[in-house]
C-alpha cells in the first residue's frame, strides 16, 4: 500500500485548519484515569484521532537490583507506538525515534516527581500509542502526569504539554499529523504550571526569532488551559472514588441499624 | 526503556568549585558565560571517506566522517537523495562508554545533528536524485566521538557540517538508470550552514559550550541550531530538571548570537 496524500491547503481563506480549527486552538483532549486493572495508576487521552493509554507500576523494587539508586527512585519510561497506529504498519521494534522520545519524556517528567521520596526502587512509565494523530509525545506527557498521580506517586506539581508550528507561513497551535508532515516547523513544549517551569522543549523546521518566541509564548499559556482540565479530570476521578466510599458506609450503616 | 542515569562520581570538591565560581560569574576554565572553548578543525584527516573532519573542542574531540553511496530513496520522497546520520560514543572516549549498539544518548545526538542538517535543507537533496523512485545518492554522516569532554552536540554539529562541506564525490553520469563515474571530482550540493549552541543551566546561570566538568552538575541543558540567515531550525532540551520560561528565551538569544562566529569559523576552516 503506497498512498500518496494529496497536498490540501493547510489554512482556507477563512483563516480555518483543513479540521476547520483556528489557527490558535488546539483540539480538544479527552482525558481518564484509572483505565487499567492491574496498573497503579493509569490514564487514557483522546486528541484529534490519537489515542494513547498510559500505565504506572511502581514505586516497586528494582529489578534487576544494580539499576537501584540509593538516594532516589529510578524513573523508567518507554514510550512507543502500536505498529497499527500509523498509515504503515509501523515494526514494533523500538525505532530510533521512540527511543530518543523515551528519553525525552522522561525527562519532562523527572523534574516533577518527588523521587527521593521512594530510594532503591523504580518507577516504570509504559506509554503506547494506539493510534498517532501528530502531538502523540505532548499527549503522552500530559496523560503521563495524571497516570503518576493516578498511581499516587508525591508530585511537585502535573506536567502538561502542547505544541506549536507553522503551517502556510502561519504559527499553529497543536498541529495534526497532516500539518506536521505538510508544514514548515513543529515545537513540542512540556511545563509544570504550577512553577511555570519548561520541562521539554523539542523543534524542528524553520522559525525566526520572533515567530519562537510568540509560539513559545503560546504554547506555555495553552499548557495552563490543559492543566485547569487535568485536574479537573483528576478531581472528578476522586470525587467518584470518594462517592463510592461513602456510598459502601451508608449501607453498611443500614445494615447494623 | 529510558532510565534515571546512574552518574559517574564526582568529587564534591569539584562539583563546588563549578557551582561557586558561577554563583560570582566565573567559570572554572576563566572562559566568559557565553565563550566557547578553544576550537581547532582539522579538514580531511580520511582520506578513505568523501568528507572528514575532526574537531578538538577544548579536549572534547569528535571524528566525523561522511561517505556518500547510490540507494534507494523513501517512498514518500521519491526524487530525494537520503541523509542518514548515525553517532557512535567509542569506548574509548569515557570511561563512562560501553561497546554495543547506540544508547539512547548516541541515538539523541545523531539525531540532534540530524534535525540541524536536515531541518535547514543544508543538503539540496533533490540534486541527488538519480532515478525518481529508483535510485538516489544516500549521505552517510558517521560521528565518532573519540574523546569526551563535554559538549558532544556542538562539536558533532561543527564537525558534520565541515566534513559535508569539504566532502568530495566523483563526476557521474546516468545511462539507462546506472550511475557511471568519472574520475573528476564534485562537491556535494550544500546550500546551508546550520550551526549549533548548546547552552548549561548551573545554580541560576546559563553557560555555552558547557565541559564535562559543567556537565556533570548541570541540572539542564538547552541546543539550539539556527542556519545562516539566523533561522532556528532545531532545538532539544535535556537533563533532568526544568528551565524557566525566561531561560529559554535567553538561551534561544544567546544561541543565535553565537552562531554566526562559528559558522564563519567553519568557512574559514573549509576553505584553507
Amino acid at each position: 500500500m503506497n498512498r500518496q496524500e494529496e497536498p490540501v491547503e493547510l489554512i482556507n481563506e477563512n483563516g480555518l485548519r483543513i479540521d476547520g480549527r483556528r489557527l490558535d486552538e488546539f483540539r480538544p483532549i479527552k482525558m481518564k484515569v484509572g483505565v487499567l486493572d492491574k496498573a497503579d495508576g493509569s490514564a487514557y487521552v483522546e486528541q484529534g484521532k490519537n489515542r494513547i493509554l498510559i500505565a504506572v507500576y511502581g514505586p516497586r523494587e528494582a529489578h534487576p537490583k544494580h539499576i537501584a539508586l540509593p538516594h532516589r527512585a529510578v524513573l523508567r519510561c518507554r514510550y512507543h507506538m502500536a505498529p497499527f497506529s500509523t498509515p504503515e504498519r509501523k515494526s514494533p521494534a523500538p525505532s530510533r525515534r521512540e527511543q530518543e522520545l523515551s528519553k525525552v519524556i522522561r525527562e519532562a517528567l523527572e523534574p516533577a516527581v518527588l523521587s527521593e521520596y521512594y530510594p532503591r526502587t523504580t518507577i516504570d512509565l509504559f506509554i503506547e500509542v494506539l493510534q498517532s494523530d501528530g502531538g502523540t509525545r505532548c499527549a503522552g506527557i500530559t496523560g503521563a502526569s495524571l497516570a503518576l498521580a493516578d498511581a499516587g506517586i508525591p508530585m511537585r506539581g502535573l506536567v502538561a504539554a502542547t505544541a506549536v508550528g507553522k503551517i502556510a507561513g502561519q504559527i499553529a497551535l497543536d498541529l495534526s499529523d497532516a500539518e506536521d508532515k505538510q508544514g514548515e516547523a513543529d515545537m513540542p513544549v512540556a511545563i509544570m504550571p504550577k512553577s511555570n517551569v519548561v520541562t521539554l522543549i523539542q523543534m524542528d523546521g524553520g522559525l525566526t526569532h520572533e515567530e519562537f518566541e510568540r509560539g513559545f509564548d503560546i504554547a506555555v499559556k495553552t499548557c495552563h488551559t490543559i492543566h485547569e482540565q487535568q485536574k479537573a479530570v483528576l478531581k472528578e476521578r476522586y470525587l467518584a472514588i470518594k462517592e463510592e466510599v461513602e456510598g459502601k458506609s451508608e449501607s453498611t450503616k443500614g445494615e447494623e441499624e | 526503556m529510558s532510565s534515571t542515569p546512574h552518574l559517574p562520581p564526582v568529587a564534591t570538591i569539584a562539583q563546588k568549585t563549578v557551582v561557586d565560581m558561577l554563583a560570582v560569574g566565573k567559570r572554572v576554565d576563566d572562559r566568559g558565560l557565553n565563550d566557547f572553548r578553544e576550537m581547532k578543525l582539522e579538514i580531511g584527516p580520511i582520506e578513505r571517506a568523501c568528507g572528514s573532519a575532526l574537531i578538538n573542542l577544548g579536549k572534547t574531540k569528535v571524528m566525523v566522517g561522511v561517505k556518500v553511496e547510490e540507494g534507494e530513496p523513501f517512498p514518500d520522497t521519491p526524487d530525494e537523495g537520503v541523509l542518514t546520520v548515525n553517532a557512535e560514543l567509542v569506548p574509548l572516549a569515557s570511561p563512562s562508554f560501553e561497546p554495543g549498539p547506540p544508547n539512547e544518548n548516541a541515538i539523541e545526538l545523531a539525531r540532534v545533528v540530524d534535525r540541524g542538517i536536515r531541518e535547514s535543507k543544508a543538503i539540496d537533496v533533490k540534486q541527488l536524485c538519480v532515478q525518481p523512485k529508483r535510485k538516489v545518492f544516500v549521505v552517510f554522516v558517521d560521528v565518532y566521538v573519540l574523546d569526551h569532554d563535554g559538549n558532544l552536540i556542538d562539536a558533532s554539529s561543527i564537525a558534520s557540517l565541515a566534513a559535508l562541506l569539504s566532502a568530495k564525490m566523483n563526476e557521474y553520469e546516468v545511462e539507462n538508470g546506472e550511475v557511471i563515474y568519472r574520475p573528476e571530482l564534485r562537491t556535494l550540493p550544500i546550500q546551508n550552514h546550520p550551526v549549533a549552541v548548546t547552552l548549561a543551566k548551573i545554580g541560576r546561570s546559563l553557560v555555552v559550550d558547557p565541559s564535562l566538568d559543567e556537565e556533570q552538575v548541570m541540572s539542564a541543558r538547552l541546543t539550539v541550531v539556527s542556519d545562516k540567515d539566523g533561522r532556528i531550525c532545531a532545538m532539544q532540551k535535556g537533563g533532568a530538571e526544568a528551565l524557566s520560561v525566561e531561560e529559554v528565551k535567553q538561551g534561544v538569544a544567546i544561541a543565535l548570537s553565537r552562531a554566526p562566529e562559528i559558522r564563519s569559523r567553519i568557512m574559514e576552516a573549509v576553505k584553507t
